[in-house]
């Protein structure tokens, strides 16, 4: 009873679709980290699980990272953190967010690691802004599976820089990550909810509002007809003092206490349905008053972190989650022949985000181009994977491509259509010896 | 009551860094001791970073004999001592070959309870101190899968039983402490119970509290006290014929 043995760890994405049993390492240092190897089993670096599909778990080794999440160096005056790649997020926050400094690029969970934030080149609310995360990247530290141990950045193995970010693990495990913060003043945001009653307003509301710092728009995927695309726009400025109520003036970086919610057990794989889902979205809706608050960072970037394990709500088969982008000009056609044809099936899609992004990454397998960005989760089943096969119709036919963190079943042709510097990427791999020595279930699916 | 500094034995490992990250946390100042303690660089910034405290590192091996110049050439003797070391080892291994049992025992009894001797004496001179010793849920009972690590481990429970007692008068508390599974790279790979596992953090936040509050022996996990007292009770006649 008290000795278990040493299986293969079942393995999956934060979707809980695909799993796979792997055999994982867990090094406790940078060194033991880059020493894995193995001449018949590729690697593949794994952090808090967070990517959706297929992507943090391969067929050989998997390096499991959270063990190494040591900050570095973070210089006061600059804001610039160097950390271990298995540091996550949240704990950059807790730590350096109270001292004024706040992450350049957030994605809408805190429970990512630093290494996956570069390997998926996230993106946040202020992407039209500020670009993706690696544009805030000033080197990484990477391990090229056989004792090597390079620096990279935008002028030093440049090459090799543009391929690892984005790119999902496959160049090598990140040790560690040297990035900048900015400067905040407190650690609430500003934020402003408008109401938008299809999807026109909606993307007008978003070309109105490039001047903001964040902006994202949660909509109502089962709104046909003339409410097609309804939608709540919330839109976002980190706060000043003189924006705070006076009596929190004096403490502009003190936190609520967390009040953190857990889902205890797999939901029945029928509990979302067109009809729970159509009352959640309209509750929804309602609730958000339009108008402007000042609310703390948590609620405003991570709503659904405050509920932990939130992904069991889709029941045991898991769920999938389809995010695409489509370039701007074909972006008011392309989208709303996706929510039409969303709307028709009247599948349950719970969490649908729009979003606009601003300029293409350098990463040669970053997702984020100019246009407009549609995530969407389903639970995972034949019927969901026949909608998607649809809805990859259309992305294809409107240029567009779709987020390898977030997918767990697209097959090769798509993605070479979406991502033209594929062949660019796969010159990079080859020329530092790196294609075969690190693997991924994403990457064999998708031939890569 | 909230200690102003800690030195934590055996401070690579993980329960070691997360009882470090505690402290720290806190406020105390940090010593971690390690084998090739230069390669704490990164840990030692960690701890000021994130907690803006004093941090340094300090060459140490359990089993060298040296403590008495060990806690001899510290600047100033901390005001908690976290015994750490421990090494699982192999109990088929251990059987064959027994170097590899007494490395085991080593490690896990004679090693610790030196180190702890020499701190005791120096904490009762002073009056004041607290010792924190990392024993087993394995040393509760012998079992024929692990008993060479449980019986040293055993050993080291009665050590600080007897620590205790023996500080009791003088001012320093001594906290047994029993983590049960811990996922830790002690257990990499192996296949935990979630319900039995605490992670690490939990383990320096265990061991925090029961230093604050001035406890005696913690199960990390309570309900790991109720199954070692169900352990406990079997009768032998019983137990032997168990494959546990």
């Amino acid at each position: 009873m008290l000795e278990p043995d040493r299986p293969r760890v079942p393995l999956s994405g934060w979707g809980r679709y695909p799993r796979r049993d792997c055999d994982v390492a867990a090094p406790g240092d940078p060194a033991t980290a880059a020493a894995a190897r193995s001449p018949s089993l590729p690697l593949i670096a794994r952090g808090n699980g967070r990517s959706y599909g297929d992507a943090s778990f391969g067929p050989g080794l998997t390096l499991d990272m959270r063990r190494l999440g040591r900050l570095v160096a973070f210089d006061e005056a600059t804001g610039v953190l160097t950390c271990e790649a298995g540091t996550l997020l949240s704990e950059i926050i807790a730590v350096l967010t109270p001292r004024g400094w706040f992450p350049p690029v957030t994605p809408g969970t805190k429970f990512v690691t630093v290494g996956g934030m570069v390997a998926s080149d996230v993106h946040g609310k202020n992407h039209h802004g500020a670009g993706s995360f690696c544009d805030h990247v000033l080197s990484v530290r990477l391990a090229l599976g056989d004792g090597t141990i390079l620096t990279c950045s935008p002028t030093e193995h440049a090459d090799l820089f543009a391929a690892t970010c984005g790119g999902m693990g496959l160049t090598g495990t990140v040790l560690t990550v040297t990035f900048r913060l900015i400067p905040v003043h407190s650690s609430k945001i500003l934020q402003e909810t408008v109401r938008a009653p299809d999807l026109a307003t909606a993307i007008d509301l978003f070309e109105a509002g490039a001047a903001r710092t964040y902006s994202v728009a949660w909509i109502d995927c089962l709104a046909s007809g003339a409410d097609l695309g309804r939608s709540v726009i919330i839109f976002g400025e980190h706060a000043t003092p003189a924006d705070i109520e006076p009596g929190q003036r004096a403490t502009p970086f003190a936190r609520p206490a967390p009040r953190r919610k857990r889902v205890p057990v797999d939901f029945p794989t029928v509990a979302l349905n067109r009809l729970s889902v159509s009352l959640f979205n309209k509750v929804y809706y309602r609730l958000q008053t339009p108008g402007r608050k000042v609310v703390d960072i948590d609620p405003y970037f991570y709503p659904l972190d405050a509920i932990q394990d939130w992904n069991r709500i889709y029941g045991r088969h898991g769920f999938v989650q389809y995010q695409c982008v489509l370039p701007l000009e074909t972006s008011r056609d392309g989208l709303t022949a996706l929510l039409t044809e969303i709307a028709r099936v009247g599948q349950a899609s719970f969490l649908a985000v729009l979003k606009r992004l601003g300029r293409e990454s350098f990463g040669y397998l970053s997702f984020p181009r100019e246009g407009y960005t549609l995530a969407l989760d389903f639970p995972a089943h034949a019927d969901t994977f026949a909608l998607l096969e649809r809805l990859d119709r259309i992305v294809i036919e409107g240029g567009g491509r779709l987020y390898l963190a977030k997918d767990a079943r697209m097959r090769a042709p798509m993605l070479r259509s979406g991502y033209p510097r594929l062949e660019r990427f796969d010159a990079v791999r080859r020329s530092y010896g790196l294609d075969g020595r690190f693997r991924s279930a994403l990457s064999d699916r998708l031939e890569i | 009551m909230t200690p102003s500094s800690v030195l934590i034995l055996g401070a690579r490992s993980d329960i070691g860094r997360a009882v470090a990250r505690r402290f720290a946390q806190s406020g105390a100042s940090v010593i971690l001791a390690a084998r090739r303690a230069d390669g704490l660089a990164d840990e030692l910034a960690d701890l000021r970073i994130r907690f803006k405290v004093a941090a340094e590192a300090i060459e140490f091996d359990v089993t060298d004999g040296e403590a008495e110049r060990f806690f001899d050439a510290l600047p100033e003797l901390p005001h908690t001592v976290v015994m750490v070391v421990g090494l699982l080892g192999d109990q088929p291994r251990s059987e064959a070959d027994l170097d590899a049992a007494s490395a085991v025992m080593a490690t896990n009894y004679t090693g610790p309870a030196c180190y702890l001797l020499a701190a005791a004496r120096r904490m009762a001179m002073r009056g004041s101190g607290c010792i924190v010793g990392i024993s087993s849920v394995a040393g509760d009972r012998g079992r024929q899968s692990n008993y060479v690590y449980g019986s040293a481990k055993a050993g080291f429970t009665a050590f600080l039983a007897g620590l205790r007692n023996r500080l009791f008068r003088r001012g320093v508390t001594v906290v047994t402490v029993k983590p049960g599974f811990v996922a830790t790279a002690m257990t990499a790979g192996m296949k935990l119970p979630p319900l039995l596992t605490a992670q690490p953090d939990e383990v320096g936040q265990a061991i925090f509290t029961a230093v604050t509050k001035g406890k005696d022996t913690i199960y990390v996990r309570p309900i790991w006290r109720l199954i070692m007292a169900v352990i406990r009770n079997v009768p032998e006649i019983v137990f032997k014929r168990l494959s546990m």
